[in-house]
């Protein structure tokens, strides 16, 4: 046993196995992902940029209910809101700080009317802190820019809500 | 081929350019004194180059060995040539980049300490015998030169790390100091070795006397020296697994934490060039040299132009032996400091020493096959 285990430190042994193994990942196949030409997979339930959602009457859907103000972790969101002419309750202000934001998507989980939503956009970016604050008027553009894919990804995960 | 090229630089640019220029009486110096700078030039551009790119490859190497493509952005004239453009590219970037002199620190010492850490790795290469006849300085001492030189690069290291005034700086130079102290000790005594087996210590000579055939080679006669000086060498470059000097998960960067910009690279240099003189050297000691590998074999060594001596044997050598500075770092993990101290001096030397004894009889005996 002991003469074994001298011949094997002195004949270096344990490394050649060691240098074997990694000689061999030398020639495997290659998994790097070339991101801007390549790209991986999304899921349907995607957390990235926020959008909010409108009626297809185009009458937004936000009832001003400030669930997501309460469940949001990174306290991220702020919501104003008032009473309209015609009696319906609708936010003057709504505001999501992306410097803030984690993309945990309980907004989104906690919403009853499915209007604040997290679509599959993540590539993105801020010159300045104020390009990361959105708006309601940024986020009712992306709503708008990305309602088919955000309604895509509503109707396949239905099932499971 | 490459003798031919100096003399018709000598005699067709330099001769002419000398005699219109320098007086009479000391055109014949002064041509001398040009010839051996144009050598020396000859050397140190390819080998900077082979430092820069020997960045690349170690990026590229371990990148493929972990699964990932390593750089491949950077090319020349938009187009991307597999990302050869990225040493270039770093080289740039770290010129333009500051360098920023501590307020606490010694500023000559530390601006002189990189020219220490840099110098002798590149004043080796002047005893290295690229062919039977292609060596910038040919002197009976050359591996005498080679330990002096190789030892005085760890004054550069400790010269930064103490001159930064920062104690992971000082930190990571004195285990790098105590580390390379005890590695050269075991390098001496391998080099002995084969000083021993070779009966000279011009390297060239070194070289000649393993001439026969790939198994004339010290690596067979000395196989536990040659592995103890291989690992020693990478002990002595710093390089993983030993190294613990750079420690990043503790020192930060060791030695050279306080350096940024040229003066970084330079210890960056500096540690590349070292590899590759380890290399070479290796090659030169223990693997033949400029010799064929097929020199003196039953069918290819018939074929004359595969088993003729060859600068490009002696470059393909030292390649394979980057390669393997670069697997290791693969594949080990760092060793434990105190792992390293012991693996030098309760080990590395005890087999040197009673090798010494092994080989010393073997030559007096004049043991067959090798030395007789």
């Amino acid at each position: 046993m002991n003469i074994k285990h001298y011949f094997r430190s002195f004949l270096l042994w344990e490394l050649l196995k060691g240098l074997r193994l990694t000689g061999r990942y030398l020639f495997r196949r290659k998994i790097t992902v070339q991101y801007p030409e390549e790209k991986t997979p999304q899921s349907p339930r995607f957390r990235g940029l926020h959008a909010l959602r409108r009626y297809p009457n185009g009458e937004e859907r936000c009832i001003a209910c400030k669930l997501c103000e309460a469940v949001c972790p990174a306290v991220a969101i702020t919501i104003e809101s008032e009473q309209r002419d015609d009696g319906t309750r609708r936010t003057t202000l709504y505001d999501i700080d992306l410097a803030k934001c984690i993309f945990c998507g309980f907004c989104e989980e906690s919403c009853p009317v499915d209007s604040i939503v997290e679509t599959r956009i993540y590539e993105y970016h801020g010159e300045q802190r104020s390009d990361l604050l959105m708006t309601k008027e940024r986020l009712l553009e992306v709503g708008d820019m990305a309602e088919q894919q955000i309604a895509r990804d509503r109707a396949t995960e239905a099932l499971y809500r | 081929m490459i003798e031919n090229l100096f003399n018709i630089i000598s005699d067709h640019v330099l001769a002419p350019v000398v005699g219109w220029i320098v007086p009479e009486g000391y055109a014949a110096s002064t041509l001398y004194t040009l010839e051996v700078l144009v050598k020396i030039m000859a050397i140190l551009l390819p080998l900077l180059l082979c430092v820069a790119y020997l960045t690349y490859a170690e990026r590229k190497i371990i990148g493929y060995i972990q699964c990932r493509l390593g750089p491949n952005r950077v090319g020349f004239f938009g187009f991307r040539f597999w990302g050869l453009g990225q040493p270039i590219a770093d080289v740039v970037k770290l010129l333009f980049k500051e360098i920023i002199i501590p307020t606490g620190a010694n500023k000559r010492l530390f601006v002189m300490a990189p020219v220490l850490a840099m110098a002798p790795s590149l004043a080796a290469w002047a005893v290295i015998p690229f062919d039977d006849t292609l060596v910038l300085a040919d002197i009976n001492a050359g591996l005498l030169y080679i330990l002096a030189l190789t030892s005085l690069a760890v004054y550069g290291i400790i010269v930064a790390g103490w001159a930064s005034n920062s104690k992971y700086a000082f930190l990571g130079a004195m285990r790098s100091a105590a580390q390379i102290v005890s590695y050269e000790i075991a390098m001496g005594f391998a080099l002995v070795c084969v000083l021993i087996a070779a009966g000279s210590l011009n390297l060239g000579q070194i070289t000649a006397a393993q001439s026969g055939s790939i198994l004339h080679w010290y690596w067979l006669p000395l196989l536990p020296i040659f592995l103890v000086y291989f690992i020693s060498g990478v002990a002595e470059t710093n390089r993983a697994p030993f190294d613990v000097a750079e420690g990043e998960s503790e020192l930060v960067a060791g030695f050279h934490v306080e350096y940024g910009g040229m003066a970084f690279s330079i210890f960056f240099m500096a540690e590349y060039a070292n590899m590759v003189l380890i290399a070479v050297l290796t090659a030169v000691l223990f693997c033949g040299g400029w010799l064929s590998p097929f020199q003196g074999l039953p069918l290819l060594g018939n074929v004359s132009y595969l088993s003729e001596p060859n600068i490009f044997w002696l470059l393909l050598k030292t390649s394979l032996f980057l390669f393997m500075f670069l697997w290791l770092r693969a594949t080990f993990p760092r060793y434990r400091y105190d792992q390293i101290m012991r693996l030098g001096w309760k080990v590395f030397l005890p087999i040197t020493i009673i090798w010494i004894v092994v080989v010393s009889v073997m030559v007096v005996a004049e043991a067959p096959p090798w030395f007789n």
